[in-house]
């Protein structure tokens, strides 16, 4: 727990040494400001809660996320500190567990950043706070479940923009396969159990659930499965890679 | 067994060589016994293979190492050096063989084993973004030293690698001398029993290769060491016993000295004599039943020098016959053999045949 600890701890460090972190923040903060006004009509829809603003996480984090994620292990690869890390009393669950919390806690505090909305709908209106908070809930899971994809994908290879560009396309996947536009597309064709079986692989509809201010377990369990998938696939690639 | 024997006292290996020159030639690929018996080995090593593919990188090699011993790796460029150090700390599965540490086999026990390792990685990768102290900080809290314990080991090492200079630096700042010292720093932070280091002193100055050199001696008395390197000279400087390995084989395994024993020139004698005709030098040496041949190196009115290739035990007998014959013995060299010779000798390939 301690090695987990110091492990998530100089990650946590490396994003803060440079201004990356606080470039990231900045622009997610931008973004989800501008496309709750802009696009999503904050204000003209004059109802208080955070709909507009949570409707487009999962399409800032599908290129944010894997930002962030891309050098956690292609890096290390890059310049063979992974050498240095394995031959420390160091497990590899111990190494993965404690790069992702630390990625995990940075897209949080970006996350936890955007409270001035949570402050202004509860200074305009009455909101449901119970929802809101399951919205946040919903797209910390969602963050950490791209992020496990990320995190797959940066073992996989030492240069991080092969390893972005892969993260995006499996995210990109996974939010396509529950959206309805293309669940619609496919369900004119395909037959009903396929169409099902796609949309409750892809993250949109848990995503939505937990929008609505609704704390499924099957949601809560898609995200788990997801995450723990990536990190299990994690290790195995982190094996395969030595041997 | 004559290795074994010739493995207490390096001065006997060479008297021995010149008794028994079928002596140089025993299989250099004799295993090592150990000598120090109340010592069990830190490092062993058995069988051990290495395959990528269908490349084989280190074939069937078994050595160990016991505490108070430097032992110096040598070989050419891909000979399966850092394959080696890299299975034996634990960073690559063995295909076949066991490898323990300080009695913890490094497949079953990887946590235990390398708790007792210190590792130096070639070309010292180290985390670009963090400063010396930092990187130091999280190395010795991944130990698991915190608190007063970790200050204490972090102001040895500093102290020990000289870095008080750039302690505050960020490390992608760093010079390569400082940066391999910073990545020796994090291999001794936990003053741990075996030390593993691939070319340590790999890019430093001749100042600092001498620093590095003094320090891996010293604290070869109460450690187990193993280091890498190109350099002939450093094993002779450092280490109590080197293996030489080729196309990833042990092809040889000694002391220093008993490895330049194996140098083609090892045991030659040279003789300047004076006050003697040539003739009569070239009859009286004629003589000798330890001279296997001898040819005149230089020839000047006031002395000769001869080379000679002995057979058996010359160096007595052909002091007795200068005195019996009142040469003027100017100066007389016994040749120790150079590594190098023995490194080419053994590892090019068209003498490999001699190995």
């Amino acid at each position: 727990m301690k090695t987990i600890w110091t492990i998530a701890k100089r990650e946590l460090g490396t994003y803060f040494s440079s201004p990356v972190a606080y470039v990231f923040i900045v622009i997610f903060l931008l973004l989800a400001g501008f496309f709750t006004f802009m696009v999503g009509h904050f204000f003209d829809r004059g109802v208080a809660d955070l709909l507009p603003f949570f409707l487009w996480h999962p399409w800032l984090y599908l290129f944010l996320v894997p930002a962030a994620g891309m050098r956690l292990w292609s890096e290390e690869l890059r310049l063979g500190t992974s050498e240095l890390l394995f031959t420390m009393p160091v497990t590899p669950w111990q190494a993965i567990l404690g790069k992702y919390l630390a990625s995990w806690i940075f897209l949080a505090i970006a996350l936890f950043l955007t409270f001035p909305l949570v402050v202004t709908v509860g200074y305009l209106g009455h909101p449901d706070y119970g929802r809101i908070f399951c919205g946040y809930l919903g797209s910390l899971l969602l963050a950490g479940a791209f992020l496990s994809v990320a995190l797959l994908t940066s073992s996989v290879t030492r240069n991080q923009v092969v390893s972005f560009i892969l993260a995006v396309v499996i995210c990109l996947f996974l939010i396509l396969c529950g959206w309805p536009p293309v669940t619609d597309a496919v369900s004119n064709w395909a037959p009903a159990w396929f169409v099902d079986g796609l949309a409750s692989i892809g993250v949109m509809t848990h995503f939505e659930s937990l929008q609505r201010g609704v704390v499924d377990s099957r949601d809560l369990l898609f995200f788990v499965s997801v995450i723990v998938f990536c990190l299990f696939a994690n290790s195995v690639v982190l094996r395969a890679q030595r041997a | 067994m004559l290795a074994n024997q010739t493995g207490c006292c390096p001065k006997l290996s060479h008297a021995l060589c010149l008794t028994n020159p079928i002596g140089r030639a025993f299989s250099m690929a004799l295993p090592y016994i150990h000598t120090h018996d109340d010592l069990s080995p830190m490092i062993n090593v058995e069988h051990l293979t290495k395959m990528f593919g269908a490349k084989c990188a280190v074939d069937d090699v078994t050595f160990s190492v016991g505490k108070g011993e430097v032992l110096g790796f040598l070989g050419p460029n891909g000979a399966g050096k850092s394959t080696s150090m890299r299975v034996i700390t634990g960073y690559l599965p063995p295909t076949a063989g066991t490898i323990t540490v300080a009695g913890f086999n490094v497949a079953d026990q990887p946590l235990e084993a390398r708790r007792r390792i210190g590792y130096l990685p070639e070309n010292a990768p180290l985390y670009a973004d963090m400063s010396v102290l930092g990187f130091l900080s999280f190395c010795a809290e991944i130990r698991g030293l915190f608190g007063p314990a970790k200050k204490d080991a972090i102001d040895r090492v500093v102290q020990l690698c000289f870095l008080e200079r750039v302690l505050h630096q960020s490390v992608d700042t760093l010079s390569k001398g400082f940066r391999h010292r910073t990545c020796l720093a994090q291999a001794l932070i936990h003053d741990p029993e075996v030390l593993i280091l691939d070319e340590p002193t790999d890019g430093l100055d001749p100042n600092q290769k001498y620093e590095v050199r003094t320090l891996i001696r010293k604290m070869g008395a109460e450690k187990a060491i193993i280091f890498s390197t190109h350099i002939l000279e450093e094993v002779e400087a450092a280490c109590t016993r080197a293996i030489i390995i080729d196309q990833g084989k042990i092809v040889a395994n000694g002391t220093p000295d008993e490895l330049k024993a194996k140098s083609p020139q090892a045991g030659n004698v040279t003789v300047t004599v004076g006050k003697v005709t040539k003739d009569q030098l070239v009859t009286q040496v004629e003589a000798l039943t330890g001279v296997e041949k001898f040819w005149i190196v230089s020839e000047k009115p006031e002395h000769i020098t001869l080379r000679i290739v002995p057979r058996g035990n010359l160096l007595p007998e052909l002091l007795e016959a200068g005195t019996r014959n009142a040469w003027k013995i100017e100066h007389l060299d016994v040749e120790e053999g150079r590594l190098d010779d023995v490194f080419r000798s053994i590892t090019l390939p068209d003498t490999n045949t001699a190995a």
